[in-house]
C-alpha cells in the first residue's frame, strides 16, 4: 500500500457511518414542488439531476478517484420515497450498540418537521403495505418469508464491459435514435416509452453534471494547493471532464468512469446490493496493458489507483434499515463484489496480471467493501486459485470461491446465451447474472422449517395460533413418510403462492411508480425497448426466491422418517405434543435426535436423499413461475444472515434443535451435524443439482492449523476443485479458530477488525449479534490429525 | 513365524475401529485412512489405545456423557460389571458409549471408500491402511488392496513391520507405498518400549527395500524413550542404507491418545509428558538429512 492510500484507508476505517438528511431535503423539496407536473420517468430523471445539482461535494486530502454519495465518506442518506424512517428508527439507528449510524439532532428534526409529514403515505412501502392482502401480511408477521422491497429497491445488478467503450454522449444518441424511432401510430405504448427514455437522458446528464461539479471543484481547490497536490488535482479535473462524458481513455478515467456510474446507481435508488463492477480485472486489462507497455504508468501507479478505488468502495456504508425488520440482516456492507478470474466472452481464460494485482490490493488492505470473488474455471491456471487462498488463508473471509463453468451452465439452463453467460458470474453474495444486461431479483428468504411446522399443525402457526397455511390432515392421520412429505410440500406450495402473489403486485408498483432510469441506461436492452430496469426492459429477467434452512428441514424430515414411521417408536402427534413444550422433560430423547439419527452432511444417503427430495420439489415449485417483466422465478440457496431471525420464529424441530436457535445457514449441514469431515460435506451438498438453482451458499470453517504451509494450499486446492468437478456452486472459507473468536466475544476492543465470513459476505465479528458470533463459532471446525 | 502366525485375526471380513475421511497425514494427497482394530505391539505412547485389542471394545466418552443410566442400570442395582452389548450402544442417547470395532466385508468397505474417489483423484491421495496392525488382517487387507487396484486408487500401508514376511510381501505388491514405523535400534529398549522385539521389524524392512514398492519411514519422536541422539544416528543410518526408501516422516509425541486410556479404563504411562520442541525437532531432523534422507516434520498438536 502506499502511503497515501495507508492514510486514506486509516480514515476510511475510522469514519463512523452517520445519517444525512441532505438527500431526503432535496427530493422532498423537489416533489412538493414538481409532483404533477410531469410523467414519473421524467419526474425521477429531474429529481436525480437535482441531487447532483444540489448535494455538498467531497474531495478529501490525497484522494485521486473521486466522489461521494454524501456529503462526506459514510455519510448515508436516506430515500424517503421508498422507504421513510421514523424519527424513533433514527434515535434507535444512532443509540444501537451495533451497526450504529450516528444521527445529529437537526437530521431528527428535519425529519419531524419535512420529510415524515410529506412522504406518510406516499412512500412506496406504505403503498405496499396498504396494497397487499391480509394472507400475505400474516404470513409475512409469522416469519414464512420476507420482503426484500419493503426499504430497497430492486438492484443487485452488475456492470459489463461496455462502460468502458461507451460515453454517456453515447448512450444519449442511442436514447435519442430511440426516440426518433417510436412509432406513435401503430404502437400504443410510444407514449410510455418516450417518457421512460427521456428519464434516461435526463439521468445521462446528470452523471456528466456530477463530473463537472468535480472537475470545478478540483480546479478551485487546486490553485491554493501545494505543486504536487496541485497536478494531482488538476489531472482529476481533467479526468472529471473526459468521463462518464466519453468513454475512458486511461486506467485512472476507466476507474473514475465506473465510479460515477457507481454512484449514480447507489445515489437515484436505493437497489439491493449497492452496484458491482464485474469483471474487473477483464475491463481494466486493455488500458492496463497499453499504459505499461508504453511507460505511461508503472504497476505501482495502477496499485494505487486501485486502492484509491476500493477506498471508495468502503466509504459507502449500507443504507440504513427501520423498524423491526433490522434484526433480519444486521450489516453495514453494502455487498458490493469484484469478480476475479473467470472466463473471457469467447471461453478463453480471463485471467491476467490484473488479478494478481487485485488479490495483493485485496490482501494488503483488507477492507469490508467491495468484497471480492474468485470465478474458477475449469481454464482457470491453478496458481491464480492458488494465490487467492493464500489470502483467504489470512482469514478475512474472502475472496469467496465460485465455479465458473457452473455459473455458465445455471444461465444456459435459464436460456441466455453462451457469451452473456461467460460475461456474467455472481454479485452480491452469491446469485447469478448476466451483467450489464439482467435484473435480477431477489425477493426474499423463505423459511423451510416454519412450512414443516405448519403441516404438523394443519396449517395453523403454532406461535400464534393462526391459520396461515393450507388445511392439511392432521398428523395422526398421516400414514406414512409419504403422507407427511406431501403435507410438507402442499404448505410450501400454498405459501409460496402467497409470497409470489405480493411479489407480482411489488413488481408492478416499482415498475409503475419507481423506475431507475440511470440503471435502464447502463443495462441492455432498456433504451432499445423503452422501457426501464424495474419494468421489464432489461434483456434477462430473473426473479429469485432463496429457501433458508435446507440442513436443518433435511435433518428434521430425517428424524421424523425413522422415528415416526421408519421405526415406529413414537407416533407423529405425541412428536408434535413433545415439539410445542419444546422438548420439556425430553432431553433424553432431544439428545437421541442430536446425536443418533440420520444427519445431512455427512455424505449418508439417507438423509442425503431427503435433502434432493426437498431441493426438487422446490425447484419445481418455483422455478419457470412467470414474473411480470417476461422472465421466471428462480430458487436461490441462501441465507445472509436470515437463518437467525428463521429460527427466532419457528418452534423446537425434530432435528433437536430447540425453540428460537438458528436454523442451518446455506447449504451447509446444520451447526455440528457434520462428523464425518469436509469431503463428506461437499459430497452431501453436492448431491443437490446446482445447475438448477440460481446460486448456493457452502460455508466451511477451518482452523488455521489445517491450511499451513503449501501443503494446506495444496489440500484447499484439492478440496475446491474436486467441489467443482461435481458441480458445486459456491465455497467460501473461514479460517479462524474457535479459542481466537471467544476471546474476541470477551474483548470486543481489542478484536474490531477481525473479520468472519458470515454467509455469502464478510463482516466485522464483533459488530454481530451474540446469537450470531455463537454461531459462528459452534460450526464445525473440521481438524483432523 | 509360527506365533505371529496365530495372532492373525477375522480372516474375512475385516474388524475396523475408523474410517478418517479427509486425512491428512498418511501419505500424499487427500486421503481416507482405515484403521484396523488389533496390535502386536504394545507401545506406551499409543495414541490409538482402542486399537490393540483384537476384538470390538466399548468405550465412554465421559464429556458426552448426559449420565441418563440407560447403560449402567444393572451396575446401579448392585451388579459390579456388566458386558455391555449393542442394544446398550443403540440405547446411549448422546452417542458416549462407542463401540471400536465393526465388522466389514471388503466388498462393502470399497463401496464407502470409493465416496471420496473424486478428492483421491484431484489431490493424488487414496487410501491407507493403518491401525492396529493391518498386517494382523493380511487376508482382508490383501483382498481389498486388490479390489482398491483394480479401481485404480491408489493405496498405503501404514505398518509396524511385526508381520510375517510372506504377509507384508504380499500386502506390499498390491499397494503402491508402505508407511514403515521404525520405533528404536536397540533390541532391549525396543522390547521395553513395545513389549516386542524389533530383530522381525529389521529384517523385514531389508526385504522391503529390495523390492519396488515406494517406502516411507516414519519415526515418532518420543521425549525420553527415543528421542536420543544415539538412537536417532542409528536409525538414520540404517534408513540410508536401505534404497527403496523416499523420504522420512518424525512424528512428534502428542497427547490425543491421553483421554482415551481413560475411556478405555485403562492407565496412561506417560502422563505429564511434553511434546518435542519444535527446536529438538529441526535437531533430529538434521541427523537425517545429514545423511542425504528427505525427512518431513509431522504435524505437531
Amino acid at each position: 500500500m502506499s502511503e497515501r492510500t495507508e492514510l486514506l484507508r486509516q480514515q476510511s476505517l475510522a469514519a463512523m457511518p452517520s445519517i444525512t438528511g441532505e438527500r431526503a431535503e432535496i427530493v422532498t423539496r423537489f416533489y412538493r414542488k414538481n409532483l404533477g407536473m410531469h410523467s414519473t420517468p421524467v419526474m425521477r430523471g429531474m429529481c436525480f439531476c437535482a441531487i447532483v445539482e444540489e448535494k455538498e461535494l467531497w474531495l478529501g486530502e490525497g484522494e485521486l478517484i473521486v466522489g461521494e454519495r454524501g456529503p462526506k465518506p459514510k455519510a448515508v442518506p436516506t430515500f424517503p420515497e421508498l422507504t421513510c424512517h421514523s424519527a424513533e428508527d433514527l434515535r434507535i439507528l444512532d443509540s444501537r450498540p451495533l451497526t450504529r449510524y450516528s444521527v445529529a439532532p437537526p437530521v431528527i428534526e428535519l425529519f419531524e418537521r419535512e420529510i415524515i409529514p410529506y412522504w406518510k403515505g406516499r412512500s412506496m412501502r406504505d403503498q405496499m403495505f396498504s396494497e397487499l392482502p391480509q394472507e400475505w401480511i400474516d404470513a409475512y408477521e409469522a416469519g414464512c418469508f420476507t420482503e426484500f422491497m419493503e426499504q430497497r429497491a430492486p438492484g443487485h445488478t452488475v456492470a459489463d464491459g461496455k462502460l468502458y467503450r461507451k460515453g454517456m454522449i453515447e448512450f444519449k444518441a442511442e436514447i435519442s435514435a430511440a426516440i426518433a424511432a417510436l412509432d406513435f401510430e401503430l404502437d400504443p405504448e410510444a407514449l410510455d416509452k418516450r417518457e421512460e427514455l427521456r428519464g434516461m437522458a435526463l439521468s445521462c446528464n446528470a452523471i456528466i453534471r456530477w463530473a463537472q461539479r468535480y472537475a470545478e471543484l478540483a480546479e478551485l481547490e487546486a490553485i491554493s494547493a501545494g505543486p504536487i497536490r496541485r497536478q494531482e488535482l488538476l489531472k482529476i479535473a481533467q479526468v472529471c471532464r473526459r468521463v462518464p462524458a466519453h468513454a475512458p481513455s486511461t486506467f485512472q478515467e476507466a476507474l473514475q468512469y465506473y465510479w460515477f456510474c457507481h454512484l449514480a446507481v447507489i445515489t437515484e435508488l436505493n437497489g439491493w446490493d449497492a452496484f458491482s463492477p464485474g469483471h474487473l480485472d477483464q475491463h481494466l486489462w486493455p488500458f492496463y496493458q497499453k499504459e505499461l507497455a508504453d511507460g505511461s504508468m508503472t504497476r505501482e501507479q495502477a496499485k494505487e489507483l486501485l486502492e484509491c478505488s476500493f477506498i471508495k468502495f468502503n466509504n459507502h456504508t449500507a443504507p440504513a434499515k427501520q423498524g423491526v425488520t433490522a434484526a433480519e440482516s444486521g450489516t453495514q456492507t453494502d455487498f458490493a463484489n469484484i469478480n476475479l478470474a473467470g472466463l473471457a466472452r469467447d471461453g478463453s481464460d480471463a485471467s491476467n496480471d490484473l488479478t494478481h494485482l487485485l488479490l495483493e490490493i485485496i490482501d494488503e488492505m483488507h477492507l469490508l467493501q467491495p468484497s471480492s470473488n474468485m470465478q474458477i474455471s475449469r481454464r482457470t491456471p491453478d496458481n491464480v486459485l492458488k494465490h487467492a487462498l493464500r489470502v483467504i488463508r489470512k482469514g478475512y473471509g474472502f475472496p469467496s470461491i465460485f465455479n465458473a463453468d457452473a455459473v455458465v451452465a445455471e444461465q444456459l439452463r435459464q436460456g441466455k446465451t453462451l457469451e452473456d453467460a461467460r460475461e456474467g458470474g455472481c454479485s452480491g453474495c452469491v446469485e447469478v447474472g448476466a451483467f450489464g444486461k439482467e435484473a435480477y431479483i431477489l425477493t426474499g428468504y423463505f423459511n423451510l422449517v416454519k412450512m414443516l411446522e405448519l403441516a404438523l399443525h394443519q396449517g395453523i402457526d403454532p406461535c400464534t395460533g393462526k391459520q396461515i397455511g393450507a388445511r392439511t390432515e392432521s398428523p395422526a392421520d398421516f400414514r406414512s413418510f409419504d403422507d407427511l412429505f406431501a403435507a410438507f410440500q402442499t404448505q410450501v406450495h400454498y405459501i409460496l403462492d402467497i409470497k409470489v402473489r405480493g411479489n407480482q403486485l411489488i413488481e408492478r408498483l416499482y415498475a409503475t411508480r419507481m423506475p431507475h432510469t440511470f440503471l435502464s441506461v447502463i443495462t441492455d436492452d432498456c433504451i432499445a425497448r423503452g422501457k426501464d430496469y424495474n419494468a421489464g426492459g432489461a434483456r434477462y429477467n430473473n426473479t429469485f426466491i432463496q429457501a433458508v434452512g435446507i440442513g436443518s428441514i433435511t435433518d428434521s424430515l430425517s428424524a421424523l422418517r425413522e422415528l415416526a414411521f421408519d421405526r415406529n417408536e413414537l407416533a407423529l402427534p405425541e412428536f408434535v405434543r413433545i415439539l410445542d413444550s419444546d422438548f420439556d422433560g425430553m432431553e433424553t430423547l432431544r439428545q437421541r435426535l442430536v446425536n443418533k439419527t440420520h444427519k445431512y452432511g455427512n455424505d449418508d444417503d439417507f438423509a442425503d436423499e431427503i435433502m434432493t427430495r426437498t431441493f426438487q420439489m422446490l425447484f419445481a415449485a418455483i422455478d419457470g413461475r412467470p414474473n411480470t417483466k417476461g422472465g421466471a422465478y428462480r430458487l436461490e440457496m441462501l441465507p445472509t444472515t436470515c437463518h437467525v431471525y428463521f429460527g427466532e420464529v419457528c418452534l423446537a424441530s425434530p432435528d433437536g434443535r430447540h425453540r428460537g436457535q438458528p436454523l442451518s445457514e446455506g447449504i451447509s449441514p446444520v451447526q455440528g451435524a457434520d462428523r464425518q469431515g469436509p469431503t463428506a460435506v461437499l459430497k452431501s451438498a453436492a448431491k443437490m443439482d446446482h445447475v438448477k438453482a440460481g446460486g448456493t451458499l457452502l460455508n466451511m470453517k477451518f482452523s488455521p492449523s489445517l491450511v499451513e504451509g503449501e501443503a494446506g494450499i495444496d489440500n484447499l486446492h484439492s478440496l475446491v476443485r474436486s467441489y467443482f468437478k461435481l458441480d458445486g456452486h459456491h465455497m467460501q472459507f473461514n479460517i479462524v479458530n474457535a479459542a481466537k473468536l471467544r476471546e474476541a466475544q470477551a474483548q470486543p476492543d481489542h478484536y474490531r477488525d477481525l473479520i468472519v465470513r458470515v454467509a455469502g459476505y464478510s463482516d466485522y465479528f464483533c459488530d454481530l449479534s451474540p446469537a450470531l458470533q455463537e454461531e459462528i463459532i459452534q460450526r464445525t471446525e473440521h481438524t483432523s490429525f | 513365524m509360527g506365533i505371529l502366525a496365530q495372532e492373525r485375526v477375522g480372516v474375512n471380513p475385516g474388524l475396523i475401529f475408523n474410517i478418517q475421511r479427509f486425512s491428512l497425514q498418511d501419505g500424499p494427497g487427500l486421503r481416507s485412512t482405515v484403521f484396523m482394530k488389533g496390535c502386536p505391539l504394545y507401545c506406551r505412547w499409543c495414541h490409538n489405545p482402542e486399537s490393540r485389542m483384537p476384538h470390538p471394545e466399548f468405550l465412554r466418552m465421559e464429556t458426552r456423557c448426559m449420565a441418563c443410566g440407560r447403560c449402567s442400570e444393572e451396575e446401579r442395582a448392585g451388579r459390579e460389571t456388566r458386558v455391555l452389548t449393542d442394544e446398550d450402544l443403540d440405547a446411549c442417547p448422546t452417542g458416549a458409549l462407542q463401540k471400536a470395532g465393526q465388522e466389514m466385508e471388503p466388498s462393502a468397505l470399497v463401496r464407502q471408500l470409493l465416496g471420496d474417489r473424486i478428492f483421491f483423484d484431484e489431490s493424488g491421495g487414496g487410501v491407507t491402511f493403518s491401525g492396529g496392525e493391518p498386517l494382523l488382517q493380511a487376508p482382508f487387507l490383501i483382498e481389498t488392496l486388490e479390489r482398491l487396484r483394480s479401481e485404480g486408487v491408489h493405496t498405503a500401508v501404514d505398518t509396524c513391520g511385526y508381520a510375517p514376511w510372506e504377509d507384508l510381501n504380499q500386502a506390499a505388491q498390491s499397494a503402491l507405498l508402505v508407511l514403515y514405523d521404525l520405533k528404536l535400534m536397540d533390541e532391549a529398549r525396543h522390547e521395553a518400549a513395545t513389549g516386542r522385539s524389533n530383530r522381525i521389524i529389521l529384517d523385514n524392512l531389508k526385504a522391503l527395500s529390495r523390492m519396488r514398492t515406494e517406502i516411507w519411514i516414519r519415526v515418532p519422536v518420543i521425549p525420553g524413550i527415543n528421542d536420543d541422539d544415539a538412537n536417532m544416528a542409528a536409525t538414520a543410518s540404517f534408513i540410508s542404507s536401505l534404497a527403496a526408501v523416499r523420504r522420512v516422516d518424525l512424528l512428534p509425541y502428542h497427547r490425543i491418545g491421553e483421554p482415551k486410556f481413560a475411556r478405555m479404563g485403562t492407565t496412561y504411562t506417560l502422563a505429564g509428558l511434553e511434546a518435542p520442541s519444535q527446536q529438538r525437532l529441526e535437531t533430529l531432523a538434521e541427523i537425517f538429512r545429514f545423511r542425504g534422507l528427505l525427512t518431513h516434520i509431522g504435524d505437531r498438536p
